[in-house]
């Protein structure tokens, strides 16, 4: 017992040794031969689907740069680093990516995740470039110089229904009804705040409905006392195409906004007749780029399955990450930071830069509406 | 004033659908005592039924009435024939075990049977077609009260006055009586209690799979979980008019619905269930039986 006990302690001594080696190690490596990129994100656990993708479109891009010479004259080198979408493990995924020596990052993917991280990044003067984390504060707080996006924030969304009904419509009564979800009373919530603030324009109703209820009659009738001439909606489509069905059945006219959870064909198939003229955002239509077949193709060809979640926007992001290197001639976090904010980059998405908060410029959504059963998208 | 009655007719209709659902519920349990949870989910299953049934006619181009009528039969027979295999297979092995046993394979059942669907249809929604077509004479108090609300809280009062004639006239009705009394004593006297409590889950699952009918045409949608949410508000109603009262589970279901209607309308939507529950409480504890239900005599 007692030997086994000494074997232990000594097997975790040279466990702690070769931690300690390699901290070193890593720290000696002062002067990269490669570019390296930090792919950081969940690459592990029930969050898998959303972090791995962004690896792959990584290592995608890196691949074709490579086979063109590399940027710079290196060859690029993804760092893939795990942090399973926990605030508390990405805080230890940045350090070992800095102590890893990357020149830049990309990721994370959750956005409470990113923000662990953002701080470790910006005392190390390391811009992280997230696909997908779309919390409105990581930009908007102005905290993290360091931080950019390749999608849009939660906000852009409510702001974009709002001026629809307001500026297009030319809507004065605007009711705002939600499911009492995350994601639907953060976008209500949101979409309140730009009505109140538009002198002109009046609130009428403000209120949350209990997702799966058998019936939203009473809810209707108070809309329609409330004499609101949009609703704007935030939840998903299940809920929506009950209410607008029963707002239809007795015969109210009344405009209904919703957001990308309600874009959806289910929507349409299960409202039949009754979704015809909702309006609903979504994000653009990135279909008919060519870049975008190029990437899903590639995606297809090298891992055998079909591209998953926020692969385009990674796939945007490492672009924009390896124009930004191209263009600034060196890895250094200024003129790295100032060649993302001002080079535009062709990507899948579009043609994008970034605007001084790191938002991308030219990602965002559009304005669809409901016509002959399909979603068409408004100018 | 019209706001008034327009809430006081959603209030109907959303009490209508509790009560058509509350009536199973309350129905097994004046028979035998238990809780059938897996009865939203016959509902259910009831309403699936229906919804292939109504697709395949639709695509014959059989008319609106017989399509009605055919996925109606269908859904009955369908949803019936789970009723009584859940009863031999669940409940039926554990007659003589402690009460918490049938309660507990009650729930497993009603997992088992959501996840069953899960697999063998979607988890998708689904879109139910409007099988009640708008009537023209409903046209002028369409804004208040539509065709399909009418239907149902039609059917529901019929049911109701149905299932309480049946019960207090009929043989089956006395042998289930009789049953509900005293099994063994029952049996001594010549009634065939197996049989009876077959024919309660039958009956039982019949109300469920017309409710799942009725409820989905007027709702247009469904997938594997409305039984559960549906159920819970049904079991709620019919605790709250006093489980094993046929009228009970009426009142119950058309208490909650007023007072979920009349909650959102004037006061908020966010509070709703915040309101019923709250009624549940009070009623409970100045009845703890229910509004309608008896005070249970210990069998000894």
């Amino acid at each position: 017992m007692k030997q086994c006990k000494k074997l232990v302690e000594s097997v975790f001594f040279c466990c702690m040794c070769c931690i300690i080696l390699q901290g070193c190690g890593g720290g000696d490596n002062q002067k990269n031969t490669t570019i390296r990129i930090g792919v950081a994100g969940s690459h592990s656990g029930d969050l898998a689907s959303y972090g791995l993708p962004t690896l792959k479109a990584a290592e995608l891009v890196a691949m074709k740069v490579n086979a063109q010479g590399g940027v710079l004259g290196k060859q690029v080198e993804i760092i893939p680093a795990d942090d399973v979408c926990k605030p508390e493990i990405a805080t230890n995924t940045a350090t070992k990516l800095i102590s890893q020596n990357v020149d830049i990052v990309l990721g994370h993917i959750c956005s409470g995740a990113t923000k662990a991280a953002l701080g470790i990044y910006k005392s190390a003067k390391l811009i992280a470039i997230s696909p997908s984390a779309t919390n409105p504060d990581l930009t908007q707080s102005g905290d993290y110089p360091n931080f950019f996006r390749t999608i849009a924030s939660d906000d852009l969304q409510a702001r974009q229904e709002v001026d629809f009904a307001i500026k297009v419509l030319h809507l004065k009564k605007i009711a705002v009804v939600h499911d009492k979800g995350d994601y639907g009373k953060g976008l209500a919530e949101f979409a309140k705040g730009f009505v109140e603030k538009t002198p002109g324009v009046e609130l009428v109703l403000y209120e949350g409905v209990t997702p799966g209820a058998v019936d939203y009659s009473a809810i209707v009738q108070k809309i329609k006392r409330s004499g609101a001439e949009a609703v704007i909606y935030g939840g998903y489509h299940p809920e929506a195409s009950k209410i607008v069905t029963q707002m239809r059945k007795t015969r109210m006219e009344t405009v209904f906004i919703s957001d990308d959870g309600v874009k959806d064909d289910t929507f349409i198939k299960v409202a039949g007749p009754y979704a015809e003229g909702v309006y609903a955002t979504g994000p653009m239509d990135t279909s008919k780029n060519p870049l975008t077949k190029e990437a899903t193709d590639a995606c297809r060809e090298k891992y055998g399955e079909n591209p998953g979640a926020f692969f385009l926007n990674a796939y945007a992001a490492s672009l924009a990450i390896v124009n930004a290197i191209e263009k600034a001639g060196t890895t250094e976090y200024d003129q790295l930071s100032k060649a993302l904010r001002t080079e535009y980059v062709e990507t899948p998405l579009g043609k994008i830069s970034f605007d001084a908060r790191g938002d991308a410029i030219g990602v965002g959504f559009s304005m669809y509406q409901v016509k002959d059963g399909k979603y068409v998208e408004v100018n | 004033m019209e706001y008034f009655i327009e809430l006081f007719f959603s209030g109907l209709t959303r009490g209508s659908i509790y009560a058509l659902i509350a009536l199973g519920y309350t129905m097994v349990y004046g028979v035998i005592g238990l809780i059938n949870f897996a009865h939203g989910e016959i509902y259910m299953i009831g309403a699936f039924t229906a919804l292939i049934i109504a697709n395949v006619l639709s695509v014959w181009g059989w008319p609106a009435a017989a399509t009605f009528l055919c996925a109606g039969v269908g859904a009955v027979i369908y949803a019936s024939a789970y009723g009584y295999t859940v009863e031999k297979i669940a409940y039926k092995p554990l007659r003589n075990a402690p009460r918490l046993s049938p309660l507990i394979s009650a729930i497993g059942m009603s997992i088992f049977l959501q996840n069953y669907v899960l697999l063998a249809q979607t988890s998708d929604f689904m879109p139910f077609p409007a099988l009640i077509p708008d009537f023209a004479f409903m046209e002028p108090v369409a804004h208040i009260i539509g065709s399909s609300d009418l239907v149902i809280i039609l059917t529901t009062f019929i049911v109701m006055i149905l299932l309480t004639l049946l019960i207090k006239f009929t043989r089956i009705g006395k042998a289930m009586r009789a049953t509900a009394q005293d099994k063994k004593m029952a049996l001594l006297v010549g009634v065939d209690v197996n049989q009876v409590i077959s024919a309660t889950f039958v009956i039982g699952s019949t109300l469920a799979a017309i409710g799942g009918l009725l409820i989905a045409s007027h709702i247009g949608q469904i997938n594997f979980y409305i039984g559960f949410l549906a159920g819970i508000k049904a079991f709620t109603a019919a605790v709250l008019g006093g489980i094993g009262s046929i009228p009970g589970a009426l009142l119950g279901g058309l208490i909650l619905g007023w007072t979920e209607s009349f909650a959102t309308g004037y006061v908020s939507s966010d509070y709703e269930d915040v309101f019923a529950f709250a009624l549940l409480v009070l009623i409970l504890i100045f009845r703890p039986y229910g509004i309608l239900g008896r005070k249970e005599t210990k069998k000894v």
